[in-house]
């Protein structure tokens, strides 16, 4: 039963879903968002069984004086600083009417001056990143690569805003054929291989989902037997 | 089987100076430039008192309808253009809706000058209503506000909104759709019981097309086609044939690595939730990856960001240690909540990857931003890295950082491919069949578009917009 009753679940949702895109009438046409609603309530209550799977695991992390044990140290103190500011940020709020987030409230402070800034300093690394990655995808090691590379090339030359004025300001021409070449690429050859990948993702979900309905597929809960 | 991994440097200073290069040359980005846009734009909004221009020629033939295909709710609202339209003479049109054909109407929707419809989506089903559609244009009046004057249409009604059962736009991808279900189910019994009679439902399925559709030969001709590659595996059930996929034969290679090595191997499912199938195929893999680690007593670990996949991810690898009849290996500390936010993630495994150097890292499911952030991070730390993802613009970032990778439809084939079970096998088939179709689509749309563009003969060119990607 308890393998039998999550595929019978799963198969009757999955089936609903499935049935939903083609019929508009109540309760088909709601059953996204009630599915999704229900989906929310569970994995707001499955936020505590991560938190509290963190602080364990940091926690013994410090007891333990295992290695990078300090790390587990400053994770369960931010933690608990961020419970406290959040749980009386919103406590304050209800009891004077102002909204949790407002500016000069001690939540809104630790989201503009902790969170975002550390958010926005991960994102940039990505720049750093995608020079060090296209450097070595970009190395002219056989036939493809080179290809890649010169169409890499082409694509950069027609997306800044350096070859087209060059070619212009020395008098050449003043048609951009840079961006109209890079323009091409990205419309026929990029669009014509995504499309494709695209293909094969929405057959292969297709079929995924179909052997999940039909429990043929039981990964999500563990297993075979 | 441990392979030296050689690091390159970008030339940074070539970079910076390439791009104050395209700063000096850009015109756009002149500071002088961006300045005196901002003062014209700003003189643009002073307006002069107007007196109130003669009211707009009124909208004709306004009709109301009930929205098809949807659940109820929403009225369309069409008309012909006002006679001021084509001469710029309308800034636009207002929808007014009411009860009664006398009002008092309010305003429900606008539209821009040259349309003729808009969806009034706040009704409530099963009463009726009453449309009138003004044409309306702006001025400024003596006090310096804005005004407008209006021509109104005749009202027209009564209306009702209601739901439909059936989305008749739909029919289409519902009768493809099924044809391509039931070829995987086709494959799937067949693999099961040796012969399957599912064909003869697609024989209806696509007798319907030729009922729905308006050229039917072009579309029976398709899927014909498509079929006719499998007609073999049809009615004669040959064996199944799977091509490698080495991204999912190196797993052993990866994990004997880091077994050599004495380091850890980390498995990462991606951002999104078990509601996500790519997470749920990143699961078959992990079930695979954890058997093979748990044969190697080599330490698994799995950091995820949502609670559920942690759950999922522990029941899969217990499962998985049982199975190779190490349950004693197992410790729910390997599989470990991280966080939720994306970033944090990131930076929670970046840091994991360079303090402990793991030999192998596996990336199998849905990832966005960090996907690069990771798998550079990875890549530094010198693990052999697999990933998979049906994330198409997360696909480069992963084959240029990465030493395999599962692109798109590989990462859903994985679990069929690992278990060799042959109902999971069939559906591969079936799969296949989809793409088969596609296949047929493109050729027949090619020649279709070619000859028509060549030519230019009407039936051909009728033909061919079926094809073109608007």
């Amino acid at each position: 039963m308890k393998r039998e009753l999550p595929l019978l679940i799963t198969a009757i949702a999955g089936l609903v879903f499935a049935i939903s895109y083609f019929i508009p009438h109540w309760p088909f046409g709601e059953a996204e968002n009630i599915f999704g609603d229900w989906y929310s309530i569970i994995a707001a209550f499955a936020i505590w069984l991560g938190l509290l799977n963190l602080a364990q695991i940091s926690l013994q992390k410090v007891a333990r004086k295992s290695e990078g044990w300090q790390y587990g140290l400053i994770t369960v103190i931010s933690m608990l600083i961020m419970l406290v500011i959040g749980f009386t940020t919103v406590a304050n709020s209800i009891s004077d009417g102002t909204a949790h987030d407002a500016d000069g409230t001690p939540y809104k402070w630790m989201y503009t001056h902790v969170y975002s800034a550390l958010s926005a300093t991960m994102f940039s690394m990505l720049a750093f990143f995608v020079a060090s990655a296209s450097y070595r995808a970009f190395r002219a090691r056989s036939f493809e690569s080179t290809l890649l590379l010169i169409t890499a090339f082409f694509v950069m030359a027609g997306r800044v805003p350096l070859f087209d004025p060059m070619v212009s300001y020395l008098g050449l021409t003043d048609t951009p054929y840079f961006s109209e070449f890079a323009d091409w690429i990205m419309s026929y050859a990029n669009t014509a291989g995504q499309r494709a990948i695209m293909i094969g993702i929405a057959l292969g979900i297709t079929s995924s989902s179909l052997r999940v309905i039909l429990g043929i597929e039981r990964s999500h809960i563990g297993g075979d037997s | 089987m441990c392979f030296p991994r050689p690091r390159y440097r970008p030339p940074l200073a070539l970079c910076s100076v390439f791009t104050a290069l395209a700063l000096l040359l850009s015109p756009g980005l002149s500071p002088i430039t961006l300045a005196q846009d901002v003062a014209a734009a700003s003189e643009s909004d002073t307006l002069a008192p107007q007196a109130p221009p003669a009211p707009p020629a009124p909208p004709t033939d306004v009709v109301a309808a009930d929205n098809p295909n949807d659940g109820g709710g929403a009225v369309l609202v069409t008309w012909t253009l006002s006679a001021d339209d084509s001469n710029g003479g309308i800034d636009g049109y207002v929808v007014y809706r009411s009860t009664s054909p006398s009002g008092p109407f309010e305003k429900v929707g606008e539209a821009g000058s040259g349309k003729s419809k808009t969806t009034d989506n706040q009704t409530s089903d099963k009463i009726e209503y009453y449309y009138r559609v003004d044409a309306i244009r702006n001025y400024v009046d003596a006090a310096g506000e804005k005004a407008l004057v209006a021509g109104a249409s005749v009202p027209w009604g009564p209306v009702v909104s209601g739901p439909q059962w059936f989305n008749s736009g739909r029919t289409i991808t519902l009768l493809l759709f099924l044809i391509v279900t039931f070829s995987i189910l086709q494959f799937i019994t067949q693999a099961k019981s040796g012969k399957s009679y599912l064909w003869i439902l697609n024989v209806i399925f696509i007798a319907g097309l030729g009922i729905f559709v308006e050229t039917p030969w072009i579309l029976i001709l398709i899927v014909v086609l498509g079929l006719s590659f499998f007609r073999k595996d049809i009615f004669g059930g040959a064996e199944i044939f799977v091509r490698k996929i080495a991204g999912i034969d190196a797993v052993e290679e990866a994990v004997g690595r880091a077994t050599e090595m004495g380091k850890k191997i980390f498995f990462i499912p991606g951002i999104q939730d078990m509601n996500d199938v790519q997470t749920i195929a990143g699961m078959a893999i992990l079930g695979r990856v954890a058997a093979v680690a748990a044969e190697y007593e080599t330490w698994l670990e799995v950091p995820v960001s949502k609670s559920m996949v942690m759950v999922t991810a522990r029941e899969t690898m217990k499962e998985a240690y049982s199975k190779v009849g190490r349950p004693d290996l197992f410790q729910e500390a390997q599989v470990h909540f991280v966080t939720e936010d994306q970033f944090g993630y990131a930076a929670a495994l970046d840091g994991m990857f360079i303090r402990e150097k793991p030999a192998a890292i596996f990336y199998m499911g849905a990832f966005f931003a960090e996907s690069l952030i990771l798998a550079e991070t990875g890549n530094e730390a010198g693990a052999i890295q697999i990933a998979g993802t049906a994330m198409p613009a997360q696909l480069p970032f992963f084959v240029a950082a990465c030493d395999y990778t599962l692109i798109g439809e590989e990462l859903f084939a994985a679990s069929a491919y690992l278990s060799r079970e042959p109902r999971q096998l069939g559906s591969l088939k079936g799969q296949d069949v989809g793409k088969a179709i596609f296949l047929s689509a493109l050729v027949v749309g090619t020649i279709i578009v070619l000859v028509g563009s060549i030519t230019e003969l009407p039936d051909w060119m009728y033909l061919a917009d079926y094809f073109r990607v608007q």
